[in-house]
């Protein structure tokens, strides 16, 4: 009798062990959110501009976890399979690529599930009133967003050796984090930073998570067409330029 | 360590190959990259059944050569086939066929031995009859006790081990290793020798590019030996060693080598102090040696003649180390 098993468990399974076994990983995707939504929760010391606080810092901090998991922790894994061989060796499996971007997938899906499984509880407990949220538009941003920076993070993964890629990957977590519109309002930058920031993925999602969630967005219109560009165009970009080897 | 070598009695089994076609074709190969020639026209071929060394130094090709035959690298001309099958445009079926030890890395260090084949058996189970059991496979190439073991606590030899696990898992027809015995302890070379002629004998077509020549010869049925870009010489283990007959002499002091007849001056080779070697002599040669050293009261402890072994005659047309 011919087995049922497929390559595509056979992954999804190895990618799910590798991560659970990854401390760095589980520290940015999931700590770190939740002590920035603890924290900033708890001390209502970010000048947000708004009523409730925490209507400014639920959907920045859920960017941020989309972010960390979609582009950073996607983005440095993917750069260190390169460097350590791993995908010259499934290359030469019966996986295939689109198998393996399918695991890729399902695993990042998996850990937001549990990211946003935990930080909405969090900001709950924090006080944070969702009843006017619009939870499929959210859903559908959160989409977006990872495939925007899914895209980012590996295009970097595919270009840069794997130690270089590990600096850009957290430097540019550290810049969008501060400068992206996640946890810090766009009108308390510079207006230069400003102009750039509001064309990042980091600052559109937050800004359509807001709306999404709290109706309160600062300009959404904008900020999905922002994303939307962002979505399409770092897959194609990684697609036509990431070296395998 | 298991010796039964179990998991690999369901082969690729004899009763389904052609014994007698090459099940691996390589024809006018060339490989460039930028304005290197990696590899220059060459030809060769390799049946089931045999285990077929491909030896050269570092940089003659051979990695090149068999990164195209497994389709992870495009051919800049030539024709290869594998199982009958285009390498890159036939990648999906030939991967369910073929397997591979990379030679270094291929695993994620933080993933443990058993997680590693268990993946690599569910990527290879798809419609098979027979599904390797992890457990069976890490027992046969001797890593049982280490099965929890991540990648990176594990030594040199554990990790070929570990690759070549890997790579039977494929239940292959044809298996490309790259250097499996390199850091691998006594005891574990003599498992992976078991196991490829285990495989060969099974049927498998093992293609085994090493440096080691003398674990190359002692499992290695065929040997195919490159050199900048190029095959130097394809044939039978013996057939190769056969073509250079050497005579080796042993005295009980050295020679003063610059001191010999014109008839005997530049044929003896020191390869140690009061040893020397011979090849291909022509009539008369040793005769004439042995008056010269009578004539100076030099007496030889040993006389022996046979044919070069694989490093003398992989020195010979390399003009190198392996």
């Amino acid at each position: 009798m011919k087995t049922s098993a497929s390559p595509l468990r056979a992954q999804l399974r190895a990618e799910l062990q590798i991560l659970a076994r990854n401390g760095e990983q589980l520290l940015l995707t999931l700590i770190i959110p939740v002590m920035l939504l603890v924290f900033f929760g708890m001390t209502d010391v970010l000048p947000t501009g708004f009523d409730d606080h925490m209507d400014f810092l639920t959907p920045g901090v859920i960017a941020l976890a989309i972010m960390s998991s979609s582009m950073v922790s996607l983005g440095i894994a993917t750069g260190f399979e390169r460097s350590y061989k791993v995908l010259k060796r499934l290359g030469v499996t019966p996986l295939g690529r689109p198998r393996w971007l399918i695991a890729k997938v399902i695993t990042i899906l998996v850990v937001q599930f549990i990211q946003l499984g935990i930080l909405i509880p969090v900001a709950l407990l924090l006080d944070w009133q969702a009843d006017d949220a619009q939870w499929l538009v959210a859903i559908g941003a959160v989409v977006t967003g990872s495939i925007a920076f899914a895209g980012l993070g590996l295009f970097i993964a595919g270009r840069l050796r794997a130690e270089v890629n590990l600096a850009a990957q957290n430097g540019l977590y550290l810049l969008l984090l501060l400068l992206g519109g996640m946890v810090i309002p766009f009108d308390k930058l510079p207006d230069p930073v400003a102009a750039v920031a509001k064309c990042l993925p980091s600052g559109a999602l937050a800004d359509v998570l807001r709306e999404a969630l709290v109706n309160g967005g600062d300009r959404p219109a904008t900020s999905w067409l922002v994303l939307g560009i962002w979505a399409l165009v770092t897959p194609v970009l990684t697609a036509l330029t990431f070296r395998w080897e | 360590m298991n010796g039964d070598l179990s998991p690999l009695n369901d082969p690729p089994s004899l009763s389904r190959i052609d014994l007698t076609e090459p099940t691996l074709i390589v024809e006018q190969l060339c490989v460039r990259y930028g304005d290197l020639l990696a590899v220059d026209n060459i030809s060769f071929s390799a049946r089931a059944g045999q285990v077929t060394a491909v030896l050269g130094p570092n940089g003659a090709g051979k990695t090149s050569t068999i990164e195209v035959c497994e389709g992870i690298r495009k051919a800049t001309s030539g024709q290869v086939r594998v199982l009958g099958l285009d390498p890159v445009k036939d990648r999906r079926i030939l991967a369910k066929k073929m397997g591979v030890m990379l030679q270094d890395g291929g695993i994620y260090p933080s993933a443990r031995a058993i997680d590693v084949v268990r993946q690599y058996c569910g990527l290879y189970a798809s419609g098979r009859d027979k599904i390797v059991a992890p457990d069976e496979l890490l027992d046969l190439v001797g890593l049982s006790e280490r099965r929890l073991s991540p990648w990176r606590r594990l030594s040199g030899g554990e990790k070929q081990r570990l690759s070549l696990a890997m790579a039977l898992a494929a239940q292959p027809q044809i298996i490309f290793l790259d250097e499996p015995t390199s850091g691998v302890d006594v005891n574990g070379r003599t498992t992976i020798r078991q196991i490829i002629r285990r495989l060969a004998d099974q049927g498998a077509t093992i293609i085994l590019a090493t440096h080691e020549l003398d674990e190359a010869e002692k499992v290695c049925d065929r040997v195919i030996i490159f050199d900048k870009g190029k095959v130097l010489v394809e044939g039978g283990l013996d057939d190769v060693r056969r073509a250079r007959r050497v005579v080796r002499l042993r005295t009980v002091r050295p020679l003063d080598l610059t001191d010999m007849p014109d008839n005997l001056a530049g044929w003896l080779v020191e390869d140690a102090p009061c040893d020397y070697s011979i090849e291909d002599a022509p009539q008369g040669l040793i005769a004439a040696l042995a008056v010269w050293l009578s004539e100076r009261g030099i007496d030889v402890v040993e006389l022996r003649t046979g044919m070069a072994s694989l490093e003398d005659t992989f020195k010979k047309l390399t003009g190198g180390a392996p």
